[in-house]
Formats: C-alpha cells, structure tokens, sequence
C-alpha cells in the first residue's frame, strides 16, 4: 500500500516536472521570433543571427531540461523507494 | 515479439578489472576516440603544398573554420585553444552520433559530459586568475558588493552544473522518447491485430533525423560555443 502511494505520488511529480516546458517554450519562441525579424531587416546577417539564436535558445531550454531530468529521475531512478 | 513494457536502463556494464566497473560508455568512448584519430591520421597523411588532395583540402577547411570561429568569438590572443575546441566538437558530434548505428551515445551518459564541463570550468578559472591575478581572483567574488559573495560563487559553481545537464538531458530525451516510440507502434500494431508490427518500419527512422542527427550536432555546437563564450569573456582581449 505504501508502495502504490509513494509510486503514484512520483507518476504525479514526473508529470508536474513537465510543466517546466512552458517557460522555455514561450522564450524560445521570442527569441526565435525577433531572429526572424532581424533577418528580414538585414539578411545579409543571418548567419551571425542564426548562430546567435541557437545558443541562446540553448540557454533558455536548460530549466525545462532541469525539469525534464526531475522527471526522469522520478520515473526511472526513483530515490524514494528506497526510503520504505 | 515486440517490446512488452518500456524499458530504460543506465548504460550496462561490459567487463571489470580489479574490481572496476568498465561500462559500455568508456567502451564506445575508446571506439570513438580511436575513429577519430583514424580519420584525422587519414586526412593529414602525404600531405604536400603543391599538389593538394581532396582530403587535405578538407583538412585545412576544418582547421580554418575551426581557428576563424575562435578568433571570432574568443579573441586572437586566445587562438591556441583552437585545437581543444576541435577536439570536444568533434567527439562530441561523433559520440551522440553513434546513435544512428543503435549503439548507446556516449553523451547519454552524465559522466561523460559532467567530464567535459569540468575541464571547461578548470579552463575558465584558469583563464580569469591569468587575466586578474591570484588577489584580483578572489576578490573578483565580492563585487560589487561584499555581501553578493555567496551569489557569485554558486553562480561560478552553476556553469558545469548547467552545461552537463543540458547536453545530458536533451541526448538521454532522445533515447527515452524513442523508447517510448517503440512501444506505442508496437501496442499499435497488436492492437490492430497485426502479427508483425509494420508501424516501426519507417517512422523512427524520420523521428532519428530530428532526435539523433539535428540534436546531435547543436549540442555539440552549443557545447563548444559556450565553453568558447565563458573562456573567452573570462580572458578578454585588451
């Protein structure tokens, strides 16, 4: 009984964690939004643009990869059954 | 036949020696690191100046490409880090790639890129005690305010935290996802009443281009241009 608590608790929290995607989502989505605007005001820099956008989409993506991990960890490597 | 629940396992354990586990990832790592020098072994042999072949065109491409970056991003004073910033792009690049052969990435595993952002946090520190001096270091933490030194330091210590995670987090997604894959077309096929499970025929194979080749590469990009970024701000150029 315990187990099935504890268990179903964790299946909540791995879900949870997920939720962490919606920041990450919205700010990737500006930023990739005003690349785009730049490239269409100066093409000739899309390059330096594209590069720019990529690392920080990179940057913006690490709290919903934080959350993601979280969500790994309670589904795969559970650290509270071993807590009963 | 078929998977008949998703199952997600740590890289598994190939042999040990006095007691120490030697896992599949130091394995694939050894196999890695012996094709890379394989290939870079192949491409600079019977180079001449006159007469260039095709892979020595591509040789000096690389390395041109690879000095041109660094020069840009982190300052000529800083171009003999060109060579390691080759090095972890390419065994990076080549180590979640393996992936496309059905062998476990080596990126999937946090180890390898903990590893890897260590030795860039190593590099960093390095680079600011040059720039500032060994007094100028340590009392770089508490600027502006004394009272903002426990900040600066967890913020040093966040960098390999968050590098390795996210290189980690978005190959081992890939393996979990395509796990997942696996099984919801199987259970689709069963369901169907179909005896052999055709939906796994293609449509992996189209999800692998998104999940193994485009992740595979950005991350190793990214990887490398923020180690290029975080050295090149701790030792700017006058």
């Amino acid at each position: 009984m315990e187990k099935a608590i504890v268990l179903a608790a964790s299946a909540i929290g791995a879900g949870l964690a997920a939720i962490a995607g919606i920041g990450p989502g919205i700010g990737e989505g500006y930023a990739v939004g005003k690349a785009c605007e730049a490239i269409a005001r100066q093409p000739e820099q899309s390059g330096a643009v594209t590069r720019t956008m990529f690392i920080g989409c990179a940057v913006a993506e690490s709290t919903g990869i934080y959350g993601l991990v979280i969500a790994l960890i309670l589904m795969f490597a559970n650290p509270f059954l071993g807590k009963l | 036949m078929g998977l008949k629940e998703v199952v997600v396992n740590g890289p598994k354990v190939s042999f040990e020696i006095f007691g120490l586990k030697v896992t599949e990832t130091v394995v694939l790592s050894w196999v890695v690191m012996a094709v890379i020098i394989g290939l870079v072994l192949f491409m600079t042999h019977n180079m001449s100046k006159t007469n260039p072949s095709k892979k020595q065109i591509v040789a000096e491409w690389i390395v041109q490409t690879v000095n041109g970056m660094v020069k840009d991003s982190m300052g000529a004073r800083n171009l003999h880090y060109a060579p390691y910033m080759a090095t972890i792009f390419s065994f990076s690049i080549f180590g979640s790639l393996i992936s496309v052969l059905g062998l476990r990435p080596v990126t999937g595993d946090f180890s390898t890129t903990l590893a890897w952002a260590l030795i860039t946090f190593v590099m960093i520190q390095y680079a600011k005690i040059k720039n500032d001096g060994i007094v100028g270091y340590i009392t770089g933490f508490a600027k502006p305010i004394a009272l903002l030194t426990p900040i600066n330091v967890i913020s040093e210590l966040a960098t390999p935290v968050s590098m390795s995670i996210r290189h980690f987090g978005n190959v081992a997604s890939g393996i979990v996802i395509t796990q997942l894959l696996y099984y919801a077309l199987t259970s689709l096929s069963t369901a169907l009443g179909l005896s052999f499970p055709v939906f796994t025929l293609g449509i992996p194979a189209v999800l692998s281009v998104y999940f193994d080749l485009f992740t595979g590469f950005m991350q190793a990009f990214i990887f490398t241009m923020l180690t290029m970024a975080y050295v090149g701000s701790a030792y700017p150029e006058e």
